[in-house]
């Protein structure tokens, strides 16, 4: 093939690291997810924003396998979540409402725990590694139980993290975290970002999500009703939009 | 971090088990509450038994397993609540681990915990009935050890169905307790054989039924659990 026609050639599409097609989820007659299509590449943070109620979690606990799909599909770098091979699986990380984290063990144990359980090879380094990027460093033989509820927080990030996940999926993480924590977590996020991560993040923070987003969702009533690119956005005007399709839905 | 090998099913569950039992290691929560309660359940015999009527030799099998398959009961019932205070569980089915490997962990690690209240729970009885095994004992320990793994099969298994539902405490020892039945009665049978100094021949099928139900119920728990975790 000459260089010529290898210039006009179309730029290959990037792959989807996460893809939803037509995703419905039930819970008995109720649908929290109603046809869902979504693609998140690598490299990119998707801002999901919605008010209660309106499938968010749900969505993400079927990105992270956690809940079968009622019909649809997941995909995780191409292949069915459902039929995707271990290690494909292993490569989603998730920080949900709660912990996930063993209240009695200490900060250092439940990292190298999460750590162990998804086949790291240098456990100690990876350990380490994530519990300094989470500013955790002296505080490593400390049981979790005798932190506050934001330091919780940052083990618990330090634990989806500490296997390197292509796909990280965040549920209101800022929750419970001070200024500097929340500082920290932002730079966190932007460096997992730069670095090729996929992010999908729940928010109820217009201002936060935008800072992160390279885009944007809103989801109510198990829909997505808008989806667009986070450049060039007016937080302002988005937050408005948001709040008026709220108020659409409820009435 | 490409080079993620997903550990096998041994060793997630020798992890879990290790887990399992660092947590009650520092709590000491199950074991504590199962042994008083064993101790407490052998004292409460003891002083109703009338010695003049019934033999220790008649007594002391039933008490023993009557106590082993409840205190064994207290205990299970944490084995996944634990897992679903801060939705830990998650973390671990996240994970590209066999489902089976979870299973396995949780029941090793129960077994620890119900072994170690037997070995205090049998002297106890031999103490209080003034038995005599003699070289008996070992077989006996063999039994309870069978027994265990008899019960925390079925245990970990209703323990991971019961954990979501409201009436959870409740809801486990009745699912439970009828399939501890057929782990009760053939150690009760073959601890009464061994005390009255039968021969090894006697007490061989009441072992070959606890084997068998260890080899059904173990192989059926493991294959049925992924369905009980399933959302």
């Amino acid at each position: 093939m000459s260089s010529a026609s290898a210039a006009v050639a179309p730029a290959p599409k990037p792959v989807a690291v996460c893809e939803t097609v037509a995703l419905v989820r039930r819970f008995g007659r109720r649908r929290a997810v109603a046809g869902v299509d979504l693609s998140i590449a690598a490299g990119e943070c998707l801002a999901l924003f919605g008010p209660n109620g309106a499938g968010k979690t749900t969505l993400l606990r079927l990105l992270a396998g956690l809940l079968r799909p009622t019909s649809g599909e997941v995909r995780l770098l191409g292949t069915p979540l459902t039929s995707a091979a271990a290690a494909e699986r292993g490569r989603v990380g998730l920080i949900s409402h709660q912990s996930m984290l063993y209240d009695v063990l200490t900060v250092e144990e439940n990292v190298a725990f999460a750590a162990r359980l998804h086949g790291v090879p240098d456990v100690g380094s990876a350990t380490a590694a994530a519990i300094a990027r989470l500013g955790l460093q002296g505080r490593e033989l400390t049981p979790v139980r005798a932190l506050s509820r934001g330091w919780q927080q940052r083990v618990s990030i330090a634990r989806a993290i500490v296997h390197g996940p292509a796909l990280l999926l965040l549920d209101e993480p800022y929750t419970g975290l001070d200024v500097s924590g929340a500082r920290a977590l932002t730079d966190l996020l932007r460096s997992l970002r730069d670095d090729g991560s996929s992010l999908a993040l729940i928010t109820h923070s217009v201002q936060e999500g935008l800072g992160l987003a390279t885009h944007a969702a809103i989801m109510l009533e198990g829909t997505i009703r808008r989806y667009e690119p986070a450049s060039g956005l007016d937080p302002v005007e988005f937050a408005e939009a948001y709040r008026l399709l709220a108020l659409e839905s409820a009435a | 971090m490409s080079q993620l090998k997903p550990p096998g099913l041994l060793a997630v569950a020798w992890m879990i088990a290790r887990k399992d039992l660092a947590i009650e290691y520092r709590t000491r929560s199950a074991f504590f509450s199962s042994l008083v309660f064993s101790l407490l359940g052998v004292s409460i015999f003891y002083m109703v038994w009338d010695p003049t009527a019934v033999r220790p030799i008649d007594m002391a099998p039933g008490v023993l397993w009557t106590i082993f398959a409840f205190a064994g009961m207290l205990g299970l019932h944490r084995t996944f609540g634990l897992e679903l205070q801060t939705r830990a569980m998650d973390g671990l089915l996240l994970a590209p681990v066999p489902r089976e490997a979870i299973f396995l962990g949780k029941a090793l690690a129960n077994l620890v915990y119900v072994s170690s209240v037997l070995a205090i729970t049998i002297p106890a009885v031999v103490l209080f009935y003034n038995l005599e095994f003699g070289s008996g004992l070992l077989i006996l320990g063999g039994i309870g050890l069978l027994a265990a793994i008899g019960l925390v099969s079925v245990g970990t298994l209703f323990s991971s169905m019961t954990v979501h539902t409201r009436f959870a405490e409740l809801l486990l020892p009745m699912l439970a307790l009828p399939f501890f039945i057929p782990v009760v009665v053939p150690a009760a049978q073959a601890s009464a054989k061994l005390l009255v100094g039968a021969e090894l021949q006697t007490v061989l099928p009441w072992i070959q039924v606890l084997v068998a139900f260890d080899l059904m119920f173990g192989v059926a728990c493991v294959l049925a659990f992924p369905f009980t975790i399933e959302d």
